[in-house]
């Protein structure tokens, strides 16, 4: 090219490159810093302490608490929402059954994934205020309300420790089901419909199909899924923070790291104790992105 | 995304039709009433809570504290009136307007420049300024949390919208490069070769001729940023504290009524904030659904 094409780039370059390496790139190196610090916002210059900050989440309840968190959130939610839209993507767009050896989606598939989708739309925030009126512990909460009608006592959805980190994963799957209902119907459409007629032709019935067809045809994009879940599975800030009670409660039964990052940085000021568990989270979520790539790669179907 | 259908669909051979009719379950069978039975209820799952949130808004606190399965009573707007006005609701709604306008626009522009020069020109250092850009993908935002609150202290703009939004063009740039850089690479470049040949300036050329070309995927991710930055939560909490409630943002505004609610006893002026919040985005995915989906679902589909 002509005329002029270095100070294009550079006119082009500087804005962005510059915004993001001060406000990204600069805190990120800047974490793994402040991390072997003292740091409590006070002094200028925070005393260097090494690993001190990591020797002592390992020996803090809370931190074990959210990691603990972390990997039922890890194993359960990406399943469950996994699981539920693999179930109604095939529903919408092949469960209809087939004519004239071609697969259709059931009556109304559209509205359907409309409606499904939607949850996706609201902020994390919004759906956690949304969510403190269903769950309410006593009779006027709108689940407890059913149940009475029904006789059976009223739950503690969020107060009972035992069952408040399941509550709180059942609002991610509702939020998240649709997504994937939409991810996977798109993987699904790809497939090829005479994959379907030539197992049709065979007599394979509809579970059949579904296990030896749509499944493996559609590994890179659960695998996308997995991924994308599992990624999720270590934020969870804004719905324990605004659904679950006292923030990570009762008893920190519900608390995740990033919820504990920012109690730490911003109620305590532990500036430096805020960081290392900022580390070990980024270090957690790097070992199970490598990990899933590693362990589902498997040969490519083309098709 | 788009997907070419398959063409053999319309040579099915008559043996197709056969093996189909034998297939048992063809039409809308027991299986059929189940699938449609299941469907059902994930879908009144959805709606029922939305719904309920907007009715609440309508009740009185003791219609709200009584059998959730009712309705109100009456529907005055009392309560919308006292959740915009006196819980600010207006005003955050306004603010997150002004923000997100702005944050969006600056994250497009600046994220199409950067993919476009980094996509179309070879230069020293091209590889390794991608890579910065798209490592920034792999990296948890709580890990810069502590660092970033005291970036954007020093420079002084802590507690203001332009923080905000020089924040939310930072870190939505990583996603937005590597999605266009991926488009812009993509599309001819014999368009822009003759627009230069032509004399047009390489700035010229990526507004008038680059731009128009790309606009199917700068939709879905301008479509993108926008749902996220508009539900962006925690950087609001940490970059606009206590002290500046004027300036606060929607979702934090929703956050802390929620927690004030218990105080003041005004539970229908709550869920009144939380319809004035939802209902605009029920209308506005109802109308763009299809965009909607295809922008959010893109960056999971190459």
């Amino acid at each position: 090219m002509r005329h002029g094409k270095y100070p294009f780039i550079i006119g082009f370059l500087a804005a962005p490159l510059i915004l993001y390496v001060v406000f990204v790139i600069s805190p990120y190196l800047q974490a793994f810093y402040i991390a072997l610090t003292d740091w409590r916002g006070i002094t200028a210059t925070p005393n260097f302490t090494g690993l001190d900050n990591f020797a002592r989440l390992l020996e803090d309840d809370v931190f074990w608490a959210a990691v603990r968190h972390h990997i039922v959130l890890l194993v359960a939610m990406p399943l469950l929402t996994i699981a539920i839209a693999l179930f109604f993507a095939y529903l919408l767009n092949l469960g209809g059954g087939s004519r004239g050896g071609r697969m259709n989606g059931v009556a109304g598939s559209t509205f359907y994934r409309v409606v499904f989708f939607f949850p996706q739309v609201l902020a994390v925030a919004i759906v956690g205020v949304l969510f403190q009126a269903i769950y309410r512990p006593d009779e006027s909460g709108v689940i407890n309300g059913v149940l009475a009608r029904f006789g059976i006592e009223p739950i503690g959805w969020l107060t009972n420790p035992d069952i408040a980190l399941w509550s709180i994963i059942g609002v991610m799957v509702w939020q998240a089901v649709g997504f994937y209902v939409v991810l996977f119907s798109a993987g699904m459409s790809a497939i090829p419909k005479d994959v379907f007629e030539a197992a049709a032709l065979d007599g394979a019935g509809r579970i059949r199909m579904f296990f030896s067809i749509t499944l493996p045809l559609l590994w890179d994009t659960l695998q996308v899924g997995w991924v994308y879940l599992g990624i999720a599975a270590f934020d969870g800030f804004a719905l324990v923070q605004v659904l679950s009670v006292d923030r990570g409660g009762p008893d920190n039964a519900t608390t995740v790291l990033p919820l504990e990052i920012w109690r730490n940085a911003f109620n305590f000021s532990k500036y430096g104790y805020a960081s290392a568990m900022g580390v070990a989270l980024f270090f957690m979520t790097i070992t199970f992105a490598v990990l899933t790539l590693r362990v589902t790669r498997r040969e490519r179907i083309e098709y | 995304m788009a997907t070419p259908s398959s063409t053999a669909t319309q040579a099915t051979p008559a043996v197709a039709k056969a093996a189909a009719a034998r297939h048992k379950g063809g039409g809308p069978g027991v299986f059929g009433v189940l699938a449609h039975i299941a469907l059902a209820v994930w879908a009144i799952l959805i709606i029922f809570p939305v719904l309920w949130t907007f009715l609440a808004s309508f009740k009185t606190n003791a219609e709200i504290f009584g059998d959730p399965l009712t309705l109100p009573s009456s529907f005055a707007f009392d309560a919308w009136v006292r959740a915009w006005d006196k819980a600010h609701i207006g005003q955050y709604m306004w603010n997150t307007v002004f923000v997100v306008a702005l944050s969006t626009t600056g994250t497009m522009l600046l994220g199409s420049m950067a993919a476009y020069v980094l996509a179309r020109y070879e230069f020293p250092g091209n590889r390794i300024i991608y890579l910065l850009f798209v490592s920034g993908l792999a990296f948890p935002v709580f890990l810069a949390l502590v660092p970033l609150f005291f970036v954007v202290r020093n420079i002084g703009l802590l507690g203001t919208h332009a923080g905000v939004i020089l924040v939310y063009i930072a870190y939505s740039l990583p996603f937005t490069v590597f999605f266009l850089t991926a488009f812009f690479k993509s599309l001819p470049t014999s368009v822009a070769e003759a627009a230069m040949i032509d004399g047009c300036s390489h700035t010229r050329t990526f507004f008038q001729i680059m731009l128009p070309m790309a606009k199917p995927g700068l939709v879905s991710i301008t479509i993108f940023n926008i749902l996220g930055q508009w539900n962006q939560y925690l950087l609001p909490i940490v970059l606009l504290p206590g002290n500046v409630e004027d300036k606060w943002l929607l979702t934090q505004g929703i956050a802390n009524i929620s927690t004030n609610a218990g105080y003041e006893a005004d539970w229908p002026g709550l869920f009144a904030g939380l319809s004035i919040t939802v209902v605009p985005m029920v209308i506005v995915y109802i109308i763009f659904q299809r965009q909607i989906q295809s922008g959010l679902t893109s960056g999971a589909i190459k």
